[in-house]
């Protein structure tokens, strides 16, 4: 690990910090980038690489701090400013308005007029140009949405381009793109350097880091965690930036005598990918990950086996009893809780206070006669949660939103833990959430398993469900591909059956 | 209660302001005119309160008042259909209006907007065609039924009107239901996140509908007082806007047209808010009577802004507050 700064650097950050309620997001970050250069950035789930991106594109102004372009300290407070001084943000998600067509996005905001009216003959001559840097030949009236996702991202790129940008930030930007548009991607992203164009590469693919960038940025909970040259770039110097600790410390996980089956699940059929049927068990006390690339189905398993979007075909039986489940009502009743992966969206009531989010689920089960609310039941089951699950909150009533990642996914999991489950499942449970509510999450499945829950966890941090699984489940596009026990559980074993490999280690199911 | 606050204290402002202005404002006849016309519209303001709460939108409202008002005349009158078939009928229209609304923004996934403009159209249009475009009213019979809606109660040495009664067992089952069941819990969670309210195992479609129906039945009982106050209704015009005074006071009194939060008190302040100042631009002399529209529409936006101020300044606090 040694300092590597650019000679002259095109981009200088120094010291910036930002804080959310209960959060501090980024503490004194540095970070240099030189002309016609790659930066890998990366860090953990939670380390505070988008936020300090958003910082750099203008999206969120930082607490402190200062931004150098040039050598010259720029002020950045708005997108408009930072495209000004060449800073353009490619987002994990695109920004296109994809109704219209890829000239007019190309130019969103800056159409080229004539006469006060816009000029579509000349957007489309001059975005053709941006279009060819990137390699693409196609019309410029095409409509975006008619577009591969790998194409609108080329568009994004040409409108980058096109004002002349000089620091290209990609958040993650093969996450839903196939291997053939990856490596296009990675040529472009190679012409593009020899342009004198530099890069901010964003990516958990540390394969992909490794292949493109000239010098890598690590973050680890909100704060550079070091940096390496071109020459010590590799897989486990990586890692152990990111990570910082030995996985051993981090996971706490013990073997327990698996109880009785309580869930078990055969031939099921989502809706998302009916081709295939999904065959699997839970026993009591168990605690299972779920591993797979992003889009492997697994959320959408979750989702049906809670009733969210019903089976199309299977059959699920809940400690032997054969179980319809159509809603989440159906899922609940049967013993079945799922914290949600979209926390905000689909775990919380964001805007209402610990106490009602905490009970809404129960409401149901502990009303009195006539469905009035039981007041005194509904204070002391959250008082007693929010106790034994150390939420930190002022009060019961206070608003979730002013929560932090941890605590509201505390007050997700202390609604479930209150309808005493059989069989927990969570969907991506410790995303966006500090390292020592990680920790307590962790500490917290362990009890739940020794209380004879079982618990079925989909995971995109593979170290998660190596540390904490009793048993893994690999998907791959919507195939349950593998079963790996214990003592077959190996990063290599998880990412081949993650990418197909079906046939080479562990059982295929 | 922090929430109603600053609309009582706008309420009590023009309430002292119209009686610096004007002295017949608390002479008696005056007084029970504004208390009558809180109290009707009242009624229908608590109704789409619901809708709102579950943040969707009943723009039906007018036209089922409308339809009810001339409905009710046009069966015992014309039809002479007995006292109670006539009632069951114009309520257990409003029922199925409701139902259909419910259903068609919950199971057919249309929006609020569309499906209750649509309505709006409809029971209006279907109102003209039945009467024949005819003013409905009761003449000089009915006295007996119309006792509900022109009926005073005395108490405390004040004729109260007799819808008055009519608002007050409304608000107290409507806050009852939204603060002390479990389902006004559920329309509230949903109202802010639907999702998340599914997630939970809250059958919100079952829910929704009940606040479809909630609203037509309030709007029901309304348009059956309305006409009983006024004794004749004109299908062309009957009940025209009404929907948008009840949505406006329903914002007043802390619903949120986004969904998921409102007060039925607050409500109820609201609605009398509008009246009050309706009452105010009849009484004062120099106000001109005919830009009533622009003084209450001034006044609300004055409201919705001052309100969504004091929430930013609120919020900034919490925030900082961690």
């Amino acid at each position: 690990m040694s300092e590597v700064s650019p000679v002259s650097p095109l981009l200088k950050v120094r010291g910036i910090g930002k804080s959310f309620p209960g959060v501090r997001a980024l503490n004194g970050v540095d970070l240099a980038l030189g002309q016609s250069q790659v930066l890998g950035l990366i860090g953990e789930n939670g380390a505070g690489k988008s936020t300090l991106m958003k910082i750099l594109a203008g999206v969120q102004p930082p607490d402190d701090g200062e931004i150098q372009m040039d050598g010259e300290t720029v002020s950045i407070n708005t997108t408009r400013e930072a495209l000004d001084h060449g800073i353009a943000l490619i987002h994990q998600e695109l920004n296109l308005a994809t109704n219209l067509s890829v000239g007019a996005n190309v130019f969103l905001g800056r159409e080229l007029l004539k006469g006060g009216l816009i000029d579509d003959a000349r957007i489309n001559e001059e975005s053709n140009k941006y279009l060819q840097m990137v390699g693409l030949d196609l019309d410029p009236t095409t409509l975006v949405e008619d577009l591969t996702i790998g194409r609108q991202q080329m568009v994004e790129i040409a409108k980058a381009l096109s004002i002349d940008a000089r620091v290209l930030i990609m958040d993650e930007p093969t996450s839903s793109l196939s291997q053939a548009e990856t490596e296009y991607l990675f040529e472009v992203i190679k012409d593009l350097r020899k342009r004198g164009v530099s890069v901010i590469y964003i990516s958990h693919r540390l394969g992909e880091v490794k292949e493109l960038a000239d010098h890598v940025t690590v973050l680890r909970d909100g704060e550079n965690a070091g940096e390496l040259s071109r020459e010590e770039i590799s897989h486990d110097s990586m890692v152990r930036l990111m990570v910082g600790r030995e996985l051993s410390q981090y996971y706490d996980h013990k073997q327990r005598e698996p109880g009785e089956v309580v869930l078990e699940v055969k031939g099921l059929r989502t809706p998302e990918h009916p081709e295939h049927a999904i065959d699997f068990t839970l026993r009591a006390g168990e605690v299972v990950g779920v591993a797979g690339l992003v889009g492997a189905g697994r959320t959408e398993m979750l989702a049906t086996l809670f009733g969210v979007t019903p089976a199309l075909g299977g059959s699920i039986a809940i400690k032997g009893q054969p179980s319809e489940i159509n809603s989440p009502l159906d899922a609940i009743r049967g013993g079945l809780a799922l914290a949600p992966e979209d926390r905000k969206q689909q775990g919380l009531v964001i805007d209402m206070s610990v106490r009602e989010n905490m009970s809404l689920a129960a409401l149901r089960r502990d009303q009195k006669k006539w469905g009035f609310l039981d007041f005194a039941k509904e204070l002391d089951i959250t008082t007693e949660m929010i106790k034994s699950m150390r939420v930190k909150t002022p009060s019961d009533d206070q608003v979730v939103r002013y929560l932090s990642g941890g605590n509201q996914q505390k007050v997700v999991l202390g609604k479930w833990l209150t309808m005493k489950p059989t069989v927990l499942l969570l969907d991506e449970p410790t995303r966006g959430i500090d390292v020592g509510a990680k920790r307590e999450i962790y500490g917290l499945m362990e009890e739940l398993a020794d209380a004879g829950v079982a618990i079925l966890f989909v995971s995109s941090e593979l170290e998660e469900v190596l540390g904490m699984s009793d048993r893994a489940l690999v998907m791959h596009e919507g195939r349950l591909t593998g079963e790996l026990n214990r003592n077959e559980l190996s990063e290599e074993a998880v990412m081949q059956l993650a990418t197909g490999n079906s046939e080479s280690s562990g059982k295929a199911a | 209660m922090k929430k109603i606050q600053g609309i009582f204290l706008i309420l009590v402002c023009v309430i002292v302001m119209t009686s610096i202005m004007s002295d017949v404002f608390w002479g008696s006849y005056n007084l029970e005119n504004v208390l009558r016309r809180t109290a009707l519209f009242g009624i229908i303001s608590i109704g789409v309160a619901f809708v709102i709460i579950t943040g969707g939108i009943d723009l039906s409202i007018g036209s089922v008042i409308c339809l009810v008002g001339c409905g009710l005349p046009w069966l015992l009158v014309e039809q002479e259909v007995s006292v109670p078939v006539a009632l069951l009928a114009v309520l257990g229209f409003s029922l199925a209006v409701g139902l259909i609304h419910g259903i068609l923004v919950t199971k057919v996934k249309l929006q609020p907007f569309v499906v209750t403009l649509c309505g709006l159209l409809l029971y209006r249009g279907i109102t003209r065609g039945f009467t024949g475009d005819q003013s409905q009213g009761f003449g000089t019979d009915f006295k007996g039924i119309r006792e509900l809606a022109t009926g005073e109660i005395p108490l405390f040495g004040f004729n109260f009107p007799m819808p008055c009664l009519f608002l007050v067992v409304v608000a107290v089952l409507a806050g009852v239901f939204l603060n002390k069941t479990i389902y006004g819990r559920y329309l509230l969670a949903l109202g802010n996140n639907e999702e998340a309210a599914k997630f939970s195992g809250i059958d919100v479609d079952k829910m929704v509908i009940l606040a479809y129906v909630i609203c037509a039945l309030c709007s029901g009982l309304g348009g059956l007082l309305f006409v009983l106050d006024v004794n004749s209704a004109q299908p062309v015009d009957f009940g025209n806007f009404y929907e948008l005074y009840a949505i406006a006071a329903a914002v007043l009194g802390g619903c949120s047209l986004r969904g998921g939060s409102g007060t039925i008190l607050g409500v109820v302040i609201g609605a009398a808010l509008m009246q009050v100042l309706r009452n105010m631009i009849v009484l004062v002399d120099w106000i001109p009577t005919h830009i009533e529209y622009a003084i209450i529409g001034a006044v609300i936006l004055a409201g919705v802004v001052a309100d969504e101020m004091i929430k930013r300044a609120v919020a900034k606090k919490r925030a900082s507050q961690g």
